[in-house]
């Protein structure tokens, strides 16, 4: 059995969220640089230039690259072989989110869901953080995190399907969700999609399919291929960056497919903007 | 062909009149902020007939909510916001005198038919550019609704803040433009 400290775990999770806030990672960036390269609308580029700009200034003066500095969200894997002293692995990781958000001045986004009262003065500091928790074998803590913007999250779909919708079904489903969004997500995007599984399967799917580097290719071949289609499809809406008309509206299409029911054909549409702010370490 | 403008705040029927969806604008002089907790609270004050925190004739409202600034700073990020959340409450703004307003995403016909009719402009900013315009805003002043933290409404002084004008006076709109001329059906 290994010990890990609560206070460790604090530690890296503050340090990540601050980071993450001015630095957007290497498969974002290149991303984006790859979209200014091939864009042909002479707005949209210009708007990828000044987002170029943007992270330039976030990462050298450590100002967090948007004003939306998102609610935490943890994908996290405890090895079978760890214990953890001194508290519990939930109150560590949103121990460690109140104090990066603390400490690294970035926005309380936390809220009640009628009254809209914020939750930095009760609940915490942009608290709680989303936890996804999970067990598996070994001796370490693996912790997949991003902050997630409302904008993006605001045009996010889930529909459970009858089989025969098929992949033309799914195809359909997420060139809507995307035309229909238009500018307001911030594009150019990241798609994730979840399919199969139950319906709250398919949706954590598509939250977890947005943690996927940038770039990375689908194990699952079948996957790839209607990732590309699908990205296709949807760069053929014109909506380009920010909504100005342009060729590059998405960056990426990740897919995570589950066995399902005989019954149902589970799709979620989870979109991530361009400020894919996401990391991943192990302690 | 887009034009570009540096204008000062307060603006103009005249003024406004003359922008075209597509041109871009540098805006210089006061802002002020508001997101949708604010403008339920200013569209109730002018309902129950009372003056509001700032004077609407002629101005701009910034839709943002920003990172709080670090020591030494006026103010942290502070990119736009989806703006359609705002949409029940700008038409009521835009009667009033309000001129300009700062935001991202589309806007519905209530709004794009108070442009019209009372002259007003919808501009986009970049959204995710928060450390890039939050450096173009030289002073900031909270002078209303303190309680709503980053949906508090400040007074903002802005240089060459950059805009693109997305619905003007003429019932245009670049959203639609723009990606019509992109879109492969």
């Amino acid at each position: 059995m290994r010990e890990i400290a609560y206070e460790e775990i604090v530690k890296n999770v503050r340090d990540i969220i601050v980071y993450s806030a001015s630095n957007l990672p290497e498969d974002a960036l290149n991303a984006m640089k790859e979209a200014y390269e091939n864009e042909k609308s002479p707005v949209s580029k210009e708007v990828l230039k000044q987002l170029l700009e943007n992270a330039d200034i976030a990462s050298s003066e450590a100002r967090p690259l948007c004003q939306d500095t998102g609610l935490a969200v943890f994908f996290v894997k405890i090895g079978a072989d760890v214990k953890v002293v001194g508290g519990l692995l939930k109150d560590a990781i949103n121990e460690g989110t109140e104090k990066g958000y603390v400490e690294g001045y970035l926005r309380a986004s936390t809220c009640e869901p009628f009254s809209r009262a914020n939750l930095k003065d009760t609940v915490g500091y942009n608290l709680p953080a989303i936890i996804h928790l999970d067990i598996v074998e070994g001796d370490k803590i693996e912790i997949e995190y991003a902050a997630k913007g409302g904008g993006s999250e605001n045009v996010s779909r889930a529909r459970v399907f009858p089989p025969a919708a098929g992949k033309q079904g799914v195809i359909d489903f997420v060139r809507e969700c995307i035309s229909d969004a238009g500018p307001n997500p911030c594009p150019p995007l990241t798609v994730g999609v979840g399919i199969g599984g139950t319906f709250e399967k398919a949706v954590i799917s598509s939250k977890h399919a947005l943690f996927r580097n940038i770039g990375s290719v689908n194990d699952d071949p079948e996957m790839a291929d209607l990732e590309a289609t699908i990205k296709d499809e949807l760069n053929k809406l014109g909506i380009g960056t920010m909504g100005m008309g342009g060729t590059e509206t998405v960056l990426a299409v990740h897919i995570e497919a589950n066995p399902c029911h005989i019954a149902s054909l589970p799709v979620s549409v989870n979109v991530q903007c361009h400020s894919s702010r996401h990391t991943h370490i192990t302690i | 062909m887009s034009k570009t403008y540096h204008l000062t705040t307060p603006l103009s029927d005249e003024t406004v009149e003359k922008l075209q969806s597509g041109d871009i604008v540098y805006l210089s002089g006061t802002i002020y902020t508001a997101r949708d907790a604010a403008h339920k609270r200013l569209v109730d004050l002018l309902d129950a007939g009372k003056e509001l925190p700032f004077d609407l004739k002629g101005a701009v409202i910034y839709f943002v909510g920003p990172t709080p600034p670090k020591p030494g700073d006026p103010i942290g990020s502070a990119g736009p916001t989806t703006s359609y959340r705002m949409d029940s409450y700008s038409p009521r703004l835009i009667a009033e005198g309000l001129k300009g307003m700062i935001g991202k995403g589309k806007r519905n016909k209530d709004v794009t038919d108070a442009c019209e009719k009372y002259k007003a402009v919808y501009f986009g900013a970049t959204g995710g550019a928060g450390a890039l315009l939050g450096k173009q805003i030289k002073s900031a002043e909270v002078i209303a609704y303190e309680e709503l933290g980053p949906e508090a409404v400040r007074k903002l002084e802005v240089v060459d803040f950059p805009v693109t004008v997305v619905n003007d006076t003429h019932g245009n709109d670049l959203y639609k433009i723009g990606r019509e001329q992109y879109e492969v059906k």
